[in-house]
């Protein structure tokens, strides 16, 4: 039956019914062809019984069913492929299933590369259990390199770039094993810690791609971050399940095997894990909802609530923040978690969208972290001369004066926006454009501290 | 008359592969075949029966490919496999063991609703 000559509104009706119809996740692109067939087939037929283009239509679509019922039997009969989003397989769409393949196969590769490099210290008689300190401080050099790799390598970044980023794993590379810094001191402590976070950025650079320059380019990072951290936990709780049964049937034999998980699957493991980890959140950016802007919103009003009360009991009591040694770092910790649920939330919002509560809760908690940590700095302030300047004070006053400028500028451009007065993207700008503050002091934690304040 | 929802659903696979023995058809051409065929009587919600064809497919009785139809456009059709052929022999032996069953009990007694069964109750 050849369908008769097809006006271009009836063109638009079908469209616009395709579309509908393409929006259920049950129902895909083939199903959908093969639907529509059936619909210009029932209109052909329709028309030539005389009815009009538009009444041939809605009958056909009427016959056709409702398509809520429609993509629910879809749904019933192909309930994979609501999950199949969730798995990495993707039959339909041939170059980008292949590019996923292929980039697994490289992911994997540097996986075993990491997880190799690990263990090449070994050969030059380095050992895990007497050599702590040389591992901890090393650790990121058996992955971030290997990472960066990974994305130079898919983003076909320029000669020049990856110039850069060599250079800065070279000197990071000396200036870490250069001070003969005393294990177990405050100041290898601090270097440490600290390390990652300056070599993050090489990362970074490396993962914008050419668009580091751009706010988006590192919005983009910033998100990729969030979700690496959401996987890594995810593949190092099943590691864990994977170690405690191995260690059980084993133990079953009668063998024990502590030592092989020491020395090889959890320091292996934990480094291949973060490029696995990156690779997944790169196949996947696109397929599910991201979690980190998820977890953001449900977190904003229960951390608003705690400040709230925390604040509450300060006033009530009449107690002020009592400078005990570890006071400062618990509230460098909560301006890191509000920065975390403020980049997140940013991250995750549409720049478009007009102002709304959550931006008013968002705000609150803003302000509240605020006036908190500055009633604990005033009372560290006024006592900074009783108590001296150790490494790990000045360490922690540093981040918190870093985070306090960046979250105290934030409310700024917030408010802006939800009087009307300034742009969400002028927020956002702020926000990526300060993210290499964050490295630049943790590199000079890294490498200025041992200069200051001697290798102890 | 109408047909219940339940029978409908029951009959249609081996109505869909009865209709595919005779030969290979696309879902268009199955809706009026069986709608010529029950003289009206079964009316299908014509998407329903795309579902119940993948389900078909997935079993393994008829095997989908995509070809070319005289207006040109992209056409999906369904072929009877030899699963197919012999689980609608299956059917056929069912639901005639069905049909005999409900002929035999109606024609002993003839009125349904008269009710000489429940009378004596």
């Amino acid at each position: 039956m050849s369908s008769p000559e097809l006006t271009a509104p009836l063109e638009a009706q079908i469209e616009r019914w395709r579309s509908y119809l393409a929006r259920r996740r049950a129902v895909h692109a083939v199903d959908v062809a093969e639907l529509e067939d059936h619909l210009r087939e029932q209109i052909g037929a329709l028309t030539t019984a005389g009815l009009s283009t538009d009444e041939a239509f809605l009958v056909a679509v009427k016959r056709m069913g409702e398509l809520d019922g429609l993509s629910r039997e879809f749904a019933r009969e192909h309930s994979e492929r609501l999950w199949k989003q969730l798995v990495l397989t993707s039959s339909d769409g041939g170059a980008p299933a292949r590019d996923v393949r292929r980039d697994g196969i490289v992911a994997f590769a540097l996986a075993v590369v990491a997880a190799m490099l690990v263990k090449m210290p070994g050969l030059f008689g380095a050992s895990m259990d007497s050599d702590e300190g040389f591992y901890a401080q090393n650790a990121p050099f058996f992955v971030f390199p290997l990472l960066t790799g990974f994305f130079v390598w898919k983003r076909g970044l320029a000669t020049r770039t990856v110039r850069w980023l060599i250079a800065g794993f070279v000197i990071a590379g000396f200036v870490a094993n250069l001070y003969p810094l005393a294990p177990g001191g405050h100041v290898m402590a601090l270097a440490i810690l600290h390390l990652p976070i300056a070599l993050w950025l090489l990362v970074g650079v490396a993962y914008a791609g050419g668009r580091w320059a751009q706010t988006a380019g590192r919005m983009d990072f910033v998100r990729f971050t969030g979700e690496l951290f959401i996987y890594y936990v995810l593949i190092a709780l099943g590691g864990g399940v994977l170690t405690g049964f191995t260690a059980m049937i084993f133990e079953a034999a009668g063998l024990k095997i502590e030592w092989f998980f020491q020395q090889w699957l959890v320091p292996c493991g934990a480094a291949g894990a973060v490029i696995v980890a990156a690779w997944l959140v790169e196949a996947k950016q696109s397929v599910i909802e991201n979690m980190a802007p998820v977890l953001a919103r449900i977190f904003t009003p229960l951390f608003t609530a705690v400040i709230l009360v925390f604040l509450g009991t300060l006033v009530v009591t009449g107690r002020g923040v009592d400078i005990a040694r570890n006071v400062l770092i618990a509230f460098d910790i909560l301006l890191v978690l509000v920065l975390g649920l403020l980049l997140y939330s940013v991250s995750a919002r549409d720049t478009e969208a007009p102002p709304g509560p959550f931006d008013a809760l968002q705000i609150t908690l803003l302000v509240l972290a605020l006036v908190a940590d500055a009633i604990a700095l005033q009372a560290i302030v006024g006592r900074i001369g009783e108590f001296g300047f150790t490494p790990n004070r000045v360490a922690a006053l540093g981040e918190n004066v870093v985070l306090l400028v960046n979250l105290a500028w934030s409310a700024v451009l917030y408010v802006r926006f939800v009087r009307g007065r300034g742009s969400f993207a002028a927020l956002e700008q702020w926000q990526t454009r300060y993210l290499p503050v964050y490295a630049i002091w943790a590199a000079f934690v890294v490498a200025g501290f041992p200069l200051i304040f001697g290798y102890q | 008359m109408d047909i219940s929802k339940d029978l409908i659903a029951a009959s249609s696979t081996p109505l869909v592969l009865a209709i595919l023995a005779e030969e290979d058809s696309y879902g268009y051409a199955i809706i009026k075949r069986v709608r010529e065929l029950s003289g009206g009587h079964i009316e299908w919600t014509d998407g329903m029966l795309y579902p119940v064809l993948h389900r078909l497919e997935r079993l393994g009785y008829i095997k989908a490919r995509w070809g070319v139809a005289e207006t040109g456009r992209q056409r999906k059709y369904y072929r009877l496999t030899a699963t197919g052929r012999s689980q609608l022999e299956k059917e056929q032996a069912q639901w005639h063991a069905v049909t005999a069953t409900l002929r035999g009990i109606w024609g002993t007694t003839r009125f349904l609703t008269a009710g000489p069964l429940f009378a004596g109750a």
